[in-house]
């Protein structure tokens, strides 16, 4: 499976068929410091990049996810609800965020991939 | 480019936090620590549990010097100093002519007629100049340049500086002592800005680093920054200058009324006679139509600074003034101002968070309960 990075430090993996899960990076968690709540947006809402579709808050202050694709969010990890600190925790695995359905598969293209965000996070 | 003026500050600690791994942030003209690899959870309940070292040197530390220096700063607060006793601590606040607040600070009476103040980073050349302008006739005013200011906070606070001060142990909360380690010559005061058991050793600035890194040698001891004093001093319901007090509300109306000695309020033998005495006698007397009280937000979403509450009707009742989470109670917090009319009504409240409508309900500060040494 294929992983692609953004330049609002999300990662992209591919699930075939159109689907990607989207999640953000280690080097993100760590600028945010310990989360405490994460809103997460309902199943079924669309998506287009660079809109905002989440809400990620730290003791410290509240952050956006922006949308890296556009498509159709057709599972959220909900365990973030109750346990925010699994972004924390495991920020590639279990605290993953949303699964979205690409409405233009093409927009993967226009993303990192892990050498090139590595270089972009380096800057 | 920037100005000399607008040059960002560091503290005498500055290399150490670095070593230590710290984020650091500009605060009030200095780049500060906001957190260490601990993290702000992490640190704050370090702080809560045992001990926590602050690097709180960007606060402005003055001495006013002087036969005349107590009855000149009492014409600037609503603060009984005349009578305050030797090497004692009080909370004061400088009011203007309107009676709202330009700073808050601790005055220590330090004897021969000398005080010692500690006030606010963001406001320290302002409140300076303040001084300078209304009472620098009246004594000597000198603004500490080369002093740090260490805060060591928790539970365990105590026993670890009286491991390397001995002489500690009989200080209680709001007290001052002059002491030396190694030989330097320190001021230490039991308090802080924590809710918890604490002290605050100010000390020359080149020796700053020696004391610091012999405290962190107690295995107890941690770095916390400016994140977690933050989180632990809302949890304290401890009021912060440009949220909870501002040059727009007088103390009575930011709940400070406990902060106003009886000898100056009305009736008192020596009342009045402080800038704005007259609009915050008249508000003690009257009442006023907002306070500051504590909020529990439903649910575990953080309602912060800048929110509006308002009441079922969409009728706006206030302001969060510090809003977040707290680490102790692992659930949001927040203080905000609000009309009193509406909180007499016992009305349901909702603070606004983008689009969403929070159902908050009006409690008692503070969160935690505080845990000072009074003897």
């Amino acid at each position: 499976m294929s992983i692609k990075f953004s330049e609002d430090h999300e990662w992209i993996q591919s699930q075939g068929d159109d689907l990607v899960i989207i999640g953000i990076t280690d080097f993100a968690q760590e600028q945010l410091g310990d989360l405490v709540y994460v809103e997460l947006p309902e199943v079924g809402d669309e998506c287009s990049r660079g809109e905002n579709i989440s809400v990620i808050e730290s003791v410290k202050a509240a952050s956006d996810l922006v949308a890296p694709v556009s498509g159709t969010i057709i599972e959220v990890n909900s365990r973030l609800e109750n346990e925010p600190e699994l972004v924390t925790e495991d920020s590639m695995g279990d605290g993953w965020f949303i699964k979205v359905r690409l409405s233009s598969p093409e927009e993967l293209d226009d993303l990192m991939d892990e050498s090139s965000y590595n270089a972009f996070i380096e800057e | 480019m920037m100005s000399k003026d607008q040059q960002i500050k560091t503290t005498p600690l500055y290399q150490m936090h670095l070593d230590a791994g710290a984020k650091m942030v500009p605060f009030a003209g200095y780049e500060m620590p906001v957190s260490y690899p601990l993290g702000i959870k992490k640190e704050h309940n370090h702080t809560r549990e045992k001990v926590g070292l602050f690097d709180v040197s960007h606060m402005g530390q003055i001495r006013l010097v002087g036969i005349n220096a107590k009855k000149a700063l009492e014409s600037l607060v609503p603060v009984d100093i005349i009578d305050l006793p030797l090497m004692k601590l009080r909370y004061a606040l400088f009011t203007n002519k309107s009676g709202g607040v330009m700073d808050d600070l601790m005055v220590t009476n330090l004897g021969d007629e000398e005080l010692f103040l500690v006030v606010n980073a963001g406001c320290k050349n302002a409140d300076f100049d303040h001084l300078q302008s209304t009472i620098g006739d009246d004594c000597k005013i000198e603004f500490l340049e080369d002093v740090a200011l260490l805060a060591l906070q928790g539970p365990l606070a105590h026993k670890v500086l009286s491991e390397i001060v001995p002489s500690i142990s009989e200080m209680t909360f709001m007290t001052a002592k002059k002491v030396a380690i190694n030989g330097v010559d320190c001021l230490i005061t039991r308090s802080g800005y924590t809710g918890e058991d604490g002290f605050e050793i100010s000390i020359p600035a080149k020796d700053s680093e020696e004391l610091a890194k012999l405290l962190l040698s107690n295995k107890e001891v941690e770095w916390v920054g400016l994140g977690a004093r933050d989180s632990l001093r809302l949890e304290a319901g401890l009021s912060l200058y440009g949220h909870e007090l501002d040059t727009k509300h007088s103390p009575v109306e930011s709940s400070l009324r406990w902060a106003l000695s009886k000898i100056r309020r009305a009736g008192g033998e020596r009342e009045g006679n402080y800038l704005g005495s007259k609009t915050i006698m008249n508000h003690l007397d009257e009442g006023t139509e907002s306070k500051v009280v504590g909020l529990q937000p439903e649910g575990r979403m953080p309602v912060r600074d800048g929110a509006v509450i308002e009441d079922e009707l969409g009728n706006k009742v206030g302001i969060v003034t510090s809003g977040g989470f707290g680490p102790s109670i692992n659930r949001p917090i927040a203080i905000a101002r609000l009309q009193k009319s509406f909180i007499e009504k016992n009305a349901k409240f909702f603070a606004l968070v983008r689009d969403k409508k929070i159902a908050v309900e009006v409690v008692s500060l503070p969160f935690v309960k505080q845990n000072y040494y009074r003897g």
